[in-house]
């Protein structure tokens, strides 16, 4: 598999309604560059599946146009388009062993015997199941079936491989050594990869670019650390990580950044990424590990809160208050040992800066 | 296990042996579960089972012969079949006890008409000896007497035959479903003209074929469609497929008869079509034809129901993923669809096969003379000439023949891959 480079999609407008009636994507607008491993991220029902589906072939766009390397491809049949795809359950045909499997779209393609024995044998030590080739895929566990669905993918040199939630089905910590895998043979191979899936750690963990889905639309697409610093919205700021709200209303702007008066009256300053003018209402976003208790006057924002409920996890203690009305606050506190205790009923002063507190869109 | 090698074994805490203790606890649910399925069982094996095994046995029984004739039977155990020679007084005097007795009880018939399915000529010559008895001297000499009475008592013929069937058991009415007879030279063939049931035998597993190939010819791309519609349409169309089941079997078959037969509504409709001429109209029923249209129709839904169920567990990503890797849609559906659902296949052929292989209504009905089966031979034995040795000595083979084949498709293509949903 010696791929240098992946190849190009680009999504064109595309629109998907199943019908007639609702649209499932609204409007897609997508280009991918080789090599790039993206993900599509979002709830169930978010469109996301049937975008990977629609650049597979299976499902027939209903307006626009997908391009593979700058080649329309609506037009053409799936078994023509050449690309690898894991699928949910990993679709490993029960009735051939895990060679046959593997050699099953290098036959189709005219690959002659000692050539498929070869890429078979080749690709089954990347995914580490070199003496495996004799099983049947039942005899196989979870972990190993991913493998050989991976393998099976990429087997015959695609240029694009999709993934379609390939780790679901998997345990946790089953989970978390596939992506690190999935993420290297990437690495090495340099195809592009679209991938699928609703799990955020995932997709902060292996992707270059993250699309995150709602509603049929992509709500953002950047790169994962962005995703968690800069969210562009509320959706975003909610789907991926832990998020505080607060909700109020815009009562200055000035450049980027903006004064809001929450509901209970006191006024917090907010990096200003998504309200137009005064007058607007916001929820702002805070991410819970940004929150300081050793406040000092330096810090844009201070407010006092009654801390409801101590939660030791360990490495940190989530700490439960109730902050300008909101009883859903949560603040992290990175357990360095230090003596310093904290009660629960005891109302403390809580401090963050400005550029980690986001006016977005209000949220009800 | 035994205490003596207490050693190895498990106990309880308070000493005895675990899978006593097991046994005990298990005692009453199994108590329990065989309750439950004591009124089926009881229920199989008399109406089921005793019956069957009754009829197996009448196949090789044949006591007859020594009930009514029983010193005859004894005297003529010193007599030399192979001699050529009439046996002598003593066994004609037997002959007469026994007779006389047998006339009495009027059982001298019924062992006439089961002596006639191996010679024939035997039941009218015991009817008339029957007449003659109580006229005879008792007295004797017997020999002349009988000689008297019919000629047939001078033939060694009557007597090898007597002779043959003394025995309590016979192999004359497999022999008899095989086509074979023993003669003076052992069992040989019966003539070309005489074979029946070899051929019927052939016929029977033949259109039993031909039927199942049919079936699954007609029946797969059906439960292909029904696996593959979403549910709604599907239930429409399992109504379709089942529908045949909530009408008659007679009212079916007399409906092919209607649509089959010479003036019948096909043959109308291409004359008026003008495809066939009105002198050559096709010949559809009475024959083969008429059998494998009709019994087709009738077990098309118990292929369609099993394959049906076994479609339905093929989940249509193996599909996607087959063209995925590059399989066009036939390569996608024989490589990747078709071997999956061969368990289906498997069961499907296998009920409609059996099924057809004992089918007895529909070929009676539309078969004519060509187009019928063991089973309708057997039921013209059983209802019509009473000979139910030959019946059973058939059903017997067709059994085995059915468990034979049985074993055969196990070997080929494995029970285990038969899935009935």
């Amino acid at each position: 598999m010696a791929n240098t480079r992946g190849a190009a999609v680009k999504y064109d407008g595309v629109q998907k309604s199943y019908d007639g009636e609702t649209l499932v994507v609204k409007n897609l607008n997508l280009d991918i560059p080789p090599g790039e491993f993206l993900t599509m991220l979002g709830p169930s029902g978010s469109g996301k599946t049937t975008c990977l589906m629609m650049l597979a072939g299976f499902e027939p766009a209903t307006h626009g146009e997908i391009f593979l390397n700058d080649r329309p491809i609506n037009n053409v049949p799936p078994h023509k388009r050449g690309i690898g795809m894991v699928f949910q359950n990993y679709a490993l045909f029960p009735h051939m062993t895990v060679a046959e499997n593997l050699a099953f779209p290098l036959q189709v393609r005219g690959v002659g015997k000692a050539d498929q024995r070869e890429k078979v044998q080749r690709a089954l030590e990347m995914v580490e199941l070199g003496a495996f080739g004799n099983r049947r895929p039942a005899q196989l566990s979870g972990g190993q079936q991913q493998r050989v669905a991976v393998a099976r993918a990429l087997v015959f040199d695609p240029e694009l491989v999709l993934m379609d939630e390939p780790l679901g089905a998997l345990d946790k910590q089953l989970r978390e050594q596939m992506q690190y895998e999935i993420k290297h043979i990437h690495e090495n191979l340099g195809v592009t990869v679209v991938y699928v899936t609703h799990d955020q750690t995932e997709a902060l963990t292996m992707s270059d670019r993250v699309a995150v889905f709602n509603d049929g639309i992509i709500q953002q697409l950047s790169t994962p650390d962005d995703l968690y610093e800069e969210p562009q919205n509320s959706f975003v700021a909610q789907f991926i990580g832990e998020n505080n709200k607060l909700n109020g209303k815009v009562i200055e702007v000035q450049g980027g950044e903006c004064l809001v008066e929450l509901d209970d009256g006191s006024q917090l300053k907010a990096d200003r990424v998504n309200v137009s003018a005064v007058g607007d209402r916001t929820t702002l976003s805070l991410r819970p590990e940004r929150v300081e208790f050793d406040t000092n006057t330096s810090m844009d924002n201070l407010v006092n809160g009654r801390i409801e409920e101590l939660i030791y996890l360990g490495d940190h203690i989530r700490v439960r208050m109730n902050v300008a009305g909101n009883n859903e606050f949560i603040v992290k506190v990175r357990n360095r040992g230090e003596k310093r205790k904290l009660n629960v009923g005891e109302t403390v002063q809580v401090g963050w800066a400005l550029n980690d507190c986001k006016a977005l869109d209000a949220v009800v | 296990m035994s205490d003596t090698t207490a050693g190895q074994v498990l106990t309880t805490k308070d000493g005895k042996p675990l899978k006593a203790a097991l046994a005990r606890a298990l005692r009453r649910e199994k108590l329990r579960s065989l309750a439950l399925i004591a009124p089926l069982l009881i229920f199989v094996l008399l109406t089921f089972v005793a019956p069957i095994v009754d009829m197996l046995f009448r196949s090789v029984e044949n006591g007859i012969v020594e009930e009514t004739l029983p010193r005859t039977v004894a005297a003529l155990r010193v007599w030399d079949p192979e001699s050529a020679q009439v046996p002598d007084e003593a066994v004609f005097a037997a002959l007469y006890g026994d007779l006389a007795v047998a006339v009495e009880e009027k059982k001298h018939t019924r062992l006439g008409s089961r002596l006639n399915y191996e010679e024939s000529g035997i039941s009218s010559l015991f009817r008339k000896t029957g007449r003659r008895v109580n006229r005879m001297d008792e007295a004797g000499p017997f020999k002349e007497q009988f000689l008297d009475a019919d000629d047939k008592w001078g033939e060694v013929a009557t007597w090898q035959v007597l002779r043959q069937f003394s025995p309590r058991y016979t192999d004359g009415y497999f022999l008899n479903a095989f086509d074979a007879q023993r003669t003076a030279d052992g069992i040989q063939m019966k003539p070309e003209d005489e074979r029946i049931y070899m051929l019927l035998f052939g016929r029977t597993l033949f259109l039993s074929i031909v039927i199942t190939v049919s079936c699954l010819l007609l029946g797969y791309p059906i439960a292909f469609l029904l696996a593959a519609l979403p549910l709604r349409s599907s239930n429409l169309l399992m109504i379709l497929v089942l529908l045949p089941f909530w009408t008659s079997l007679l009212v079916r078959t007399s409906a092919w008869k209607v649509l089959l037969q010479q003036q019948g509504v096909i043959n109308d409709f291409l004359v008026w079509t003008g495809l066939i001429s009105d002198a050559s109209r096709l010949v559809m029923i009475n024959n083969q034809t008429g059998t494998i249209i009709a019994m087709t129709h009738i077990l098309l839904p118990f292929m369609i129901l099993p394959l049906y169920s076994v479609m339905k567990t093929i989940s249509p990503t193996y599909v996607r993923a087959a063209k995925s890797l590059g399989a066009n849609d036939w390569t996608a559906f024989w490589r990747v669809y078709f071997p999956q659902s061969v368990p289906g296949i498997g069961a499907g052929a296998v009920l409609v096969f059996i099924l057809s292989i004992g089918y007895y209504i529909t070929p009676e009905l539309v078969g004519g003379t060509s187009g019928i089966f063991i089973s309708n031979r057997i039921a013209y034995h059983i209802s019509s000439s009473l000979n139910w040795g030959l019946a059973a000595a058939l059903g017997t083979l067709l059994l085995v023949a059915v468990m034979v084949l049985f074993v055969v498709y196990d070997k080929i293509v494995g029970i285990d891959n038969v899935k009935l949903g």
